[in-house]
């Protein structure tokens, strides 16, 4: 278990002063122009030393997709945006961020910003966090008071701007294509690549779009250093990482954890257990709505991290971990995930646009006792045609939970087939 | 619920927080200003956009009126048809449905006596029903206004229509006895702020008497 010594996000639950004094008395704004000192070259090796990867869900190399902006300032400007479009179904951890302990945000998007050589940064919240932006215009505010950020950051002679945009009510904006598109006033549809953000990103300009976490964990590793990030958890999947875990468990919560977590250990100890005891698990869904579901058997050993999940072909996506017991339905379950992408599809790429509706539709028809074997075969083939086959990657993550179902829970599915209900052992 | 207006104009309140919205963006690029613009003429419209608003959002953006239209029918949370004072959505997404949102659900529909996607007949209530509003370890939920209501069961749901109804503002966020997100009872983390903790929940409770833990 983590020790609180190690804890980044030390106030993730609001209980202390979320203001300046209360955020500066845990640590941070203290001497950050150290920090910009060290220079954009040992920031960002610092970054990729520590073995972050993006807490956005992808898990790609945040010191590495720092590095891919351009080494020079050309004519134009560089930005840094923020995706705080939190909308996997599942994950509240950004919302955490912004509303309890905001001023790591704003202190890792100076730093970010000073690496990539932004003078701003723009920060894409989803317009129903309506409280939490607030929170966090609060604490932008008191950054500007107190000449954290504005025109002499922090005394470094660099000039720094934090902007919020709000969104309006569209999960595809947390692709980050779909999110610069929206920046620019469009509707959010993705955009082909090549060109990269790097290069081409908002107003054509070179950008980078990091998530809330991987800005608000900047300021401590430069401050502790990338070994000890690099210590926690296990190699290329290093650090510490918010967890969410919902569902049928005794008590929900989010907490920060060690990457790499034992997922049975993660529930038991900080969500209560499993409702009705581990015995009582039928399935966890373990980084958002977008990865597979996974068996009670494979729960009982995974470890939470990237490349554990992958290996059992599941994913930790955002570390969302929604538990289900003996009680659910499960086909219903994943049906629900498919009425929600088939909401959510931008309509841009046909075979999204489509196979959304009608993998929902099919679903449907598979929980009331109406579809056919060949049907069930028809759909798992259909997956993999919308899987890989659009701009972005929503067509997948439609695809994929009904693809873990079939994988990993065959038997349910199969007993609908028949007609029947499938066995709810906990009634 | 207002009737459609023929015209549309901004407040002098609103041209000032217009303004303050463009000046974010980059000298040219105004037009990022059109999601915050016809944010600011919904709220001043009631809750809802009308046509004359749209196209007014597109004159002082300098666009052709479809490129704001697209827009504004683009994101769920513009509404093309007025709603009620309060709309009230709830989440039905998996993490809100595994803890019985379809009981919040209902519970609306019994105590506002209208279905998914219609108004109340004195014009207070919307209901709607929405996609994850990200707040799943607090789940069931729902948002009213700008506010999120938490860890409901039948009985919080209803206290909180109640009391919107009768003009009073309900306490937002946790209905289930935390503070906001930790584990019910007692931290697992952060142990040193436990004793703040639960003088905070107390206080919480102490305000408005809260739903209880019973989870429906």
């Amino acid at each position: 278990m983590l020790k609180d010594a190690d804890r980044i996000f030390t106030n993730i639950y609001g209980i202390e002063d979320v203001g300046i004094s209360g955020a500066r008395a845990r640590g941070d704004w203290d001497d950050t122009k150290a920090l910009l000192d060290l220079g954009r070259d040992k920031i960002i090796a610092t970054i990729k030393e520590s073995g972050l990867r993006g807490r956005g869900g992808a898990g790609f190399s945040t010191g590495m997709k720092w590095s891919f902006m351009p080494k020079e300032v050309g004519e134009r400007p560089h930005y840094l945006v923020i995706n705080a479009d939190e909308g996997e179904p599942g994950t509240c951890k950004d919302r955490e961020i912004m509303r309890n302990d905001p001023h790591k945000l704003v202190e890792g998007a100076l730093i970010a910003s000073f690496a990539m050589q932004a003078h701003a940064a723009y920060c894409y919240v989803r317009g129903e966090f309506f409280r939490e932006t607030e929170a966090l215009q609060r604490a932008v505010d008191e950054a500007y008071a107190n000449g954290l950020i504005g025109d002499n950051a922090c005394g470094s002679g660099w000039k720094f701007d934090f902007y919020i945009h709000r969104g309006m009510g569209a999960y595809i904006c947390g692709e980050e294509s779909a999110l610069i598109e929206s920046l620019e006033g469009k509707k959010g549809q993705p955009r082909m690549k090549p060109p990269f953000p790097a290069n081409v990103g908002v107003w054509g300009c070179p950008t980078t779009v990091n998530n809330v976490e991987s800005i608000a964990v900047a300021p401590t590793i430069l401050r502790r250093g990338a070994a000890w990030f690099a210590g926690i958890g296990r190699s290329n999947n290093t650090g510490t990482k918010l967890f969410n875990i919902s569902g049928h468990v005794n008590k929900p919560c989010t907490v920060e954890e060690t990457m790499g977590i034992p997922l049975k250990e993660l529930v038991e100890k900080h969500a209560g257990g499993v409702r009705g005891g581990w015995d009582n698990l039928l399935a966890v869904i373990p980084g958002g709505a977008s990865v597979p579901v996974l068996t009670k058997e494979t729960c009982s050993t995974v470890l939470m991290d990237f490349d554990s999940l992958k290996e059992v072909r599941s994913g930790l996506g955002t570390a969302a971990v929604m538990v289900m017991d003996k009680s659910t339905d499960l086909p219903r379950a994943i049906t629900r995930l498919s009425k929600f992408y088939k909401h959510e599809s931008c309509g841009q790429c046909t075979p999204c646009r489509e196979g959304t509706g009608w993998m929902w539709r099919m679903m449907e028809r598979i929980c009331d006792g109406k579809a056919t074997a060949d049907e069930v075969q028809l759909l798992e083939q259909v997956t993999y045609q919308v899987e890989g086959h659009t701009i972005c990657a929503l067509g997948d993550a439609a695809a994929w939970p009904i693809q873990g179902l079939l994988r990993n829970f065959r038997p349910l599915v199969e007993v609908r087939i028949a007609g029947q209900k499938p066995q709810q052992a906990a009634e | 619920m207002s009737a459609t207006p023929k015209t549309f104009l901004f407040t002098a309140e609103s041209e000032a927080l217009a303004k303050a919205a463009i000046a974010k963006y980059p000298e040219g690029r105004q037009r990022s200003a059109v999601m915050p613009l016809l944010d600011i003429a919904q709220r001043q419209s009631g809750g809802w956009l009308p046509m004359p608003a749209i196209e007014y959002v597109a004159l002082y953006l300098d666009m052709p009126a479809i490129r704001v239209l697209e827009v504004a029918s683009f994101y769920t949370m513009y509404n093309l048809k007025p709603v009620g004072r309060h709309h009230v959505q709830v989440c039905t997404n998996l993490p809100c449905w595994l803890r019985g949102s379809d009981n919040i659900a209902h519970a609306c529909k019994h105590e506002l006596g209208v279905d998914f996607g219609e108004t109340t007949a004195d014009g207070q209530f919307t209901l709607s029903e929405v996609e994850c509003l990200g707040a799943c370890v607090n789940a069931p939920m729902m948002q009213i206004g700008d506010d999120y209501y938490e860890d409901l069961d039948k009985e919080s749901t209803v206290n909180i229509l109640k009391e919107l109804r009768a003009g009073g503002q309900p306490m937002t966020g946790s209905h289930g006895g935390r503070y906001t997100c930790e584990p019910m009872g007692g931290l697992t983390s952060l142990n040193h702020q436990d004793d703040l903790r639960a003088e905070k929940v107390a206080a919480r409770a102490g305000a408005k008497t809260t739903g209880g833990d019973d989870w429906c």
